[in-house]
């Protein structure tokens, strides 16, 4: 008797058997949750009535067959089926979230119209409006891609320069700390003054955000490098510019990406501000133009346009990072 | 800048030399808040081409501070240091200091940390031979593509002893480069420089808190006084190599000059 309930509990506590493949669970929930979300959209009456919901609870439902099959499927142990497990509670949530966003927005109408949209709402608008928005993604991502590479770039240079020459620093560190709490958008006024288009002025402030932290951190970096390093490369014959290219700003470098980091992160955030600039398009200029009419769903569509996109230049950036770094010690 | 040049031909020309140093009526003053800091006090010494000499004395006293002034990193307050007559004003490749910390690159690989100096003079790609060499000597061939957080204490040192190497100094300044092993790494180091010394020929200045490192490597062992350090007492080393620990003569020398220090053993 004992012994079979010694079996029994042996069974019940053991992995896997070896080839066996352990469900994957979420992927049943996760499946359960998108069709809760398809059911709500197509089932249940509008209150306040959402173009494309048709197609929302398509792909919501093609979702969740998706998650159903995979479930069943439950790959073998390997990168996609760690990729799945790690994101298995996330995929759950979303679906959840779905439900209940569309339930408290178009079903009972708790959370009205303009203020809010149902997801379908955000659909309509790729649906209807992706040509515009296609081409705002291009206008962005070209300012953005000029602002960006300028700034990093100059704010580099100085950077290097502040770190490096006492005389430099002497006059510069001194109004670096000036202007760098002033936000970039400040700017605005004197812009206009100075430069010919508003297209320059709008990369001017997108530089300006993207430059500052760029050139604070290496700065810091460069004049932290450990002068042991300098002593070394003077001891065998290396020149001040030896010093500077091979030993100063490869020992900065860490700092620098906290600065790309950062001035990232700030570019994105005054690109929306520099798009109204007397902007044709782009996404600042279209969010800002929905605004007014309050086409709110269009402006939250966009936002989510703009956070992918920032997400994933941050990844790119994550990317060179991995690699450029690559002999920090506990990096690989 | 003739000297640079000739001392630059001279250690690119792949061949072993080594340098008679003159320190004469050195003293060295640190700038510390307004007031001066006398650290080194009338030192007067030559050290004879091809000669191992160790400097021991208590810690802070300045001996690191008399290898700088060695090296050419920085100038004496007052007097002058002479690299076979010819005055130390700046650093070069042709003497070398190592220092406590390996203080390689973190940034690139074993190989190209050899290669420094070559690089920075800017004739790494016609003697690249030199830097393989260089880490044969040293055993770390097989680490050349490793990067410095993957190597051991005592395999770092090595690479930074490559890193000297390479250059074919005919003067190595060495600031307590074994200070920071494990004693059976510490053991082998020491080994393994008397026979690099003996075989290249350089001219050697150790500086040291360990007496029995001192009296096992060098030819002459300089005591120095607490700071502002100058010359206590010097004794001669004539033993030949290699030298046993336990040579009775070696223990002896080495509490003699413990007893200097003001230790009894």
């Amino acid at each position: 008797m004992s012994q079979a309930i010694q079996a029994a509990k042996a069974v019940a506590l053991s992995p896997a058997r070896p080839g066996d493949r352990p469900m994957w669970r979420s992927g049943l929930y996760a499946a359960a949750s998108w069709s809760a979300a398809a059911i709500v959209t197509k089932a249940l009456p509008d209150v306040i009535p959402f173009g494309s919901s048709d197609l929302f609870a398509v792909l919501v439902g093609a979702g969740a067959a998706a998650f159903a099959v995979l479930a069943f499927l439950s790959p073998r142990a390997g990168r996609l089926r760690e990729t799945l497990d790690y994101y298995g509670p996330w995929f759950i949530a979303i679906g959840v979230w779905l439900t209940l966003w569309e339930f408290s927005t178009a079903k009972t109408g708790w959370l009205p119209k303009p203020f809010f949209s149902a997801p379908p709402g955000l659909l309509h608008v790729y649906v209807t409006d992706w040509q515009r928005l296609l081409i705002c993604i291009g206008y962005s991502l070209r300012l953005w891609g000029l602002g960006f590479s300028l700034g990093a770039t100059i704010g580099y240079v100085l950077g290097v320069a502040l770190g490096w020459s006492k005389s430099f620093s002497y006059w510069g560190m001194p109004i670096l700390k000036l202007i760098g709490p002033v936000p970039a958008t400040a700017w605005i006024p004197v812009t206009f003054y100075f430069f010919p288009t508003t297209f320059d002025a709008s990369v001017f402030i997108v530089a300006l955000a993207s430059g500052i932290p760029v050139m604070i951190l290496t700065s810091s970096g460069v004049a932290s490098v450990n002068r042991a390093y300098y002593d070394v490369g003077r001891n065998l014959g290396a020149r001040p510019w030896y010093l500077i290219s091979r030993i100063a700003i490869q020992a900065a470098l860490p700092h620098t990406f906290v600065g790309l980091f950062m001035g990232l992160y700030y570019s994105f955030a005054v690109l929306v501000v520099a798009e109204i600039l007397g902007a044709k398009y782009g996404l600042g200029w279209y969010i800002q133009f929905e605004t007014n009419y309050s086409g709110y769903a269009n402006v939250y569509a966009t936002l989510i346009i703009m956070s992918l996109i920032c997400a994933g230049l941050v990844k790119l950036l994550f990317v060179a990072r991995d690699r450029l770094l690559s002999w920090q010690e506990g990096f690989i | 800048m003739v000297a640079r040049g000739a001392a630059l031909q001279a250690a690119d020309r792949h061949q072993a030399q080594s340098v008679t140093v003159d320190i004469r009526g050195v003293s060295h003053s640190f700038a510390l808040r307004g007031s001066e800091l006398p650290v080194l006090d009338s030192i007067n010494l030559r050290v004879v081409a091809g000669e191992f000499v160790a400097f021991l004395g208590p810690s802070g006293c300045g001996k690191s501070t008399l290898l700088r002034l060695v090296s050419g990193l920085e100038q004496p307050t007052q007097g002058a240091i002479t690299a076979d007559d010819e005055v130390i004003d700046r650093p070069d490749p042709s003497r070398i200091l190592m220092f406590q910390d390996p203080t390689l690159f973190p940034w690139t690989t074993v190989w190209r940390n050899a290669a420094t100096g070559l690089a920075a003079r800017g004739v790494l790609d016609r003697q690249r031979s030199r830097v393989d060499d260089a880490l044969k000597l040293v055993g770390l061939t097989a680490f050349a593509e490793a990067y410095p957080h993957q190597l051991s204490g005592g395999m770092a040192q090595r690479a930074a002893l490559a890193r000297a190497l390479v250059n074919d100094p005919a003067l190595l300044l060495l600031d307590e480069p074994l200070a920071k092993l494990d004693s059976l790494t510490r053991l082998a180091l020491q080994g393994e420089l008397v026979s690099l010394w003996r075989e290249k020929g350089f001219t050697t200045i150790l500086v040291t808190h360990d007496v029995e490192e001192a009296v096992v490597l060098a030819s002459r062992v300089i005591v120095l006084s607490e700071r502002p350090a100058h010359i206590k007492t010097e004794f001669a080393v004539d033993l030949p190599y290699p030298r046993h620990r336990d040579n009775p003569e070696l223990v002896g020398l080495r509490r003699q000059i413990l007893g200097t220090l003001g230790l009894e053993t």
